[in-house]
């Protein structure tokens, strides 16, 4: 199997879908000619031309219609924002156009069209750069939203999401986008939105955790085992919607206690969505209140130390676990 | 943390109590459900019990003063804590600073805490320190509910544990999963299946009825007997007695004696139960949290009936005693019940117990166990009975006596190898000579 990073697995990911379907193209400043601003579409413009890779000028609500538009018509657009941050230039046709326009047409018109970029923090990009947007997509009906955690994950999720006929809000993590991990070699390789993963199994707690948070609950899990001899298990949804509750509540069945960690705020967050699926579906298994791990409810600081401080880490997620452990 | 121990709320109508006496002296520590002090209010002479584990630190009012409600009457918390603060406070509000206190469900209370109540008193009213109706109060919050995870919660329903049996170790006394796990494993508070049924009520359609408060002796009776049946593995064996020599042995003491000083059945069944309980240490015991008491006397407590119900005054070491002795005593013991004026140490801490209703021409019955005893006999009437004696049919007075066990310390052959020691003495009373 080969060894990719996330960032060159999305690269493959677009590759082979580029030369599977024609009808596939990608759209985005500085995606073409200079390679992406974090290199995800490396080579794919010297590759496929002009029509395929198209580099946008500064206008987030233009260029997302204009895909939105294309997907109506019958292509596969896949939509690079720089950072999700600059999405929400673009919400309106995100959320008012894409994500209604199959509902409002009667069923006429599916829009498959991909969403991508790097959402959450980054090092030091300050307040208006350093926001998971996660929830806000989620919350509104129409969309799917996408996150992975792991090369293999990113390249068959992003697969997946490029076949899928709706709507696909797929968000990357910029500090993960040299994370190395094993990637199949199949060209057919694709996960399906809607499946979670269990990344660790355990016994004892779960945490729940998505994106920059899912290495950093690995992390915590190992070092729970080693100090404490409590049995983490860690599961990554890795589609935030449609959410497999399904898996989280077999494992909350079984652990009894949970720990949601997330880079978002916590008000009104996937977190809180799912701490409620859990209390709605596997109530009478708790034994503790649902803790969650979140990004202080502050705009994101610049300052390393105080970035640091405002954000999850493999710490917050040990003294959470610990908490809804009574150790 | 030290913190006042306030007068509680023992009747519904109460106002204030007197401290009748302090059952412990400055610096005693106590466990939770142990007694504190007897507390006279308007209705009834009342035990004041520990919720919690701790050490009594100062005595604010001593026995015979008089307190309101929510008046702070001592300090508890740890040894050797600093209490100048809270002696200062109590001292610089006087007597008129009241802290309010919620009337104590005691009723309610005691039955929900079946093996941990106090253990000798038939009036263990729990005190709310911080107004908890319960006598877990590690269990318990501050505003007296039961805190305890979902997951425990249901694993409790599904084994019949009684959660306020279980200190709970999560925060604000939260019972979790861990607690009801330990239970298990230490397989205590698990009640079995036929148990667990008990408190399931039948209603048949609706029934007019009427609602009388009940008397604070009916109370008390109705948590000690529930108290009694649910957590306590109840067995019965019943002996069949041939009491004729007893009643020649009566008729031949009675003959020397004065018409007040005339001795009944029943003081001899006392004698012959308190003889055979000293030959059979296991009855003369009480099971306690994790050992076996073993009284060193054999304590009797002869069940009474008064107007408002029944009592059982005891007759101490019984075995020591001659049957005039103790019939004297049961005499002045029964009048003093039914003039209620039993004082507490006259009535509590029997080691075994009888019941007899055979002057009521009842024949055979079973008693329910007076917790921590062991077991109680259930005496009937002495009756006329054609018996087989040596192939012939004679007449003989037959006794039946029904002994009720707690097994979880008295065994099927345990129970019956005292039940033979009892009826060899009645049968020979120049046995209980020997």
């Amino acid at each position: 199997m080969q060894v990719l990073t996330i960032r060159d697995a999305l690269n493959q990911a677009l590759r082979e879908e580029l030369l599977r379907d024609e009808n596939v193209f990608i759209m985005g400043e500085e995606v073409a000619e200079y390679d992406g601003a974090y290199k995800v579409t490396r080579g794919l413009w010297k590759e496929f031309g002009d029509k395929r890779v198209i580099d946008s000028p500064i206008t987030e609500l233009g260029f997302a219609g204009l895909g939105v538009g294309a997907a109506m018509a019958g292509l596969r657009p896949v939509i690079e924002f720089m950072t999700w941050n600059f999405s929400i230039l673009a919400a309106d046709q995100i959320i008012n156009h894409a994500a209604k326009m199959l509902y409002m047409s009667g069923g006429e018109f599916n829009v498959p069209i991909v969403f991508r970029g790097p959402n959450g923090s980054a090092y030091q990009v300050s307040s208006q750069h350093s926001q998971a947007l996660e929830a806000m997509y989620a919350n509104f009906p129409g969309l799917k939203v996408v996150m992975p955690s792991s090369a293999a994950d990113a390249k068959g999720l992003l697969k997946s999401s490029i076949r899928d006929n709706n709507p696909v809000i797929f968000m990357e993590q910029e500090t993960m986008y040299g994370m190395k991990g094993e990637v199949p070699d199949d060209e057919d390789f694709t996960i399906p939105l809607g499946v979670a993963d269990v990344k660790r199994e355990g016994t004892d707690c779960t945490i729940v955790a998505r994106s920059f948070t899912v290495p950093q609950a690995l992390q915590a899990a190992e070092k729970i085992k080693e100090e404490f001899d409590v049995s983490v298990e860690v599961i990554d949804p890795r589609t935030i919607k449609p959410l497999d509750i399904d898996t989280i509540i077999t494992s909350v069945k079984k652990t009894n206690r949970v720990v949601i960690a997330e880079e978002s705020h916590s008000f009104a967050s996937v977190g809180a969505e799912i701490s409620h699926q859990i209390m709605e579906n596997a109530f009478d298994y708790l034994d503790a209140p649902v803790k969650r791990v979140s990004t202080a409810e502050a705009p994101n600081p610049y300052a390393r130390n105080l970035e640091l401080a405002a954000l999850p880490s493999v710490d917050k997620i040990i003294a959470a676990v610990k908490e809804v452990c009574y150790l | 943390m030290a913190e006042k121990f306030l007068m509680p709320k023992l009747s519904p109508t109460m106002e204030e109590g007197q401290i009748s006496r302090w059952l412990k002296n400055e610096g005693d520590s106590f466990e939770a459900g142990e007694t504190l002090a007897e507390v006279d209010t308007d209705k009834a002479t009342m035990e004041m019990t520990a919720l919690s584990d701790g050490t009594l630190l100062k005595i604010i009012k001593a026995g015979g003063d008089t307190a309101a409600l929510g008046e702070a009457i001592a300090i508890t918390g740890k040894k050797g804590e600093d209490i100048s603060a809270l002696l200062e406070e109590v001292s610089a509000n006087g007597s008129a600073k009241k802290e309010e206190v919620k009337e104590v469900q005691e009723p309610k209370a005691a039955a929900e805490t079946p093996a941990k109540a106090s253990a000798s008193s038939p009036a263990s009213a729990p005190v709310p320190v911080s107004a908890q109706p319960s006598a877990a109060p590690t269990s318990a919050s501050g505003n007296g509910r039961l805190i305890v995870s979902p997951i425990a919660a249901r694993m409790a329903a599904d084994n019949g544990i009684d959660l306020r049996s279980i200190a709970g170790s999560g925060p604000n006394g939260r019972i979790i999963k861990r607690d009801i796990e330990e239970a298990l494993a230490g397989g205590q508070n698990t009640l079995s299946e036929g148990q667990r049924t008990f408190t399931a009520s039948t209603v048949v359609g609706a029934s007019p009825f009427r609602d009388e408060t009940a008397s604070r002796m009916r109370q008390v009776i109705a948590s000690r007997l529930a108290e009694s049946i649910g957590p306590i593995p109840t067995f019965y064996l019943t002996v069949e007695i041939e009491m004729d020599g007893v009643l020649a042995v009566r008729k031949q003491i009675n003959d020397n004696l004065g018409d007040d000083a005339k001795i009944s059945v029943n003081d001899i069944i006392v004698k012959a139960a308190a003889m055979s309980l000293i030959k059979h240490p296991w009855v003369n015991a009480s099971y306690q949290d994790k050992n076996v008491r073993f009284y060193e006397q054999a304590d009797i407590g002869v069940a009474v009936a008064i107007d408002e119900g029944l009592i059982t005054p005891v007759v101490r070491g019984a075995n020591l005693k001659g049957i005039a002795e103790i019939s004297a005593e049961v005499k002045d013991l029964a009048a003093k019940a039914k003039a209620k004026k039993l004082q507490p140490e006259e009535y509590t801490g029997a080691t075994f117990s009888i019941s007899n209703l055979g002057m009521m021409g009842i024949k055979e019955f079973t008693a329910i166990i007076n917790p921590p005893e062991a077991a109680i006999i259930a005496v009937g009437g002495a009756t006329q009975t054609p018996v087989v004696r040596n192939g012939e049919i004679v007449v003989r007075s037959i006794m039946h006596v029904t002994m009720s066990c707690d097994h979880r310390i008295v065994d099927g052959a345990t129970g019956a190898k005292f039940l033979q020691t009892f009826k060899q003495m009645l049968e020979t009373p120049a046995m209980m000579l020997v």
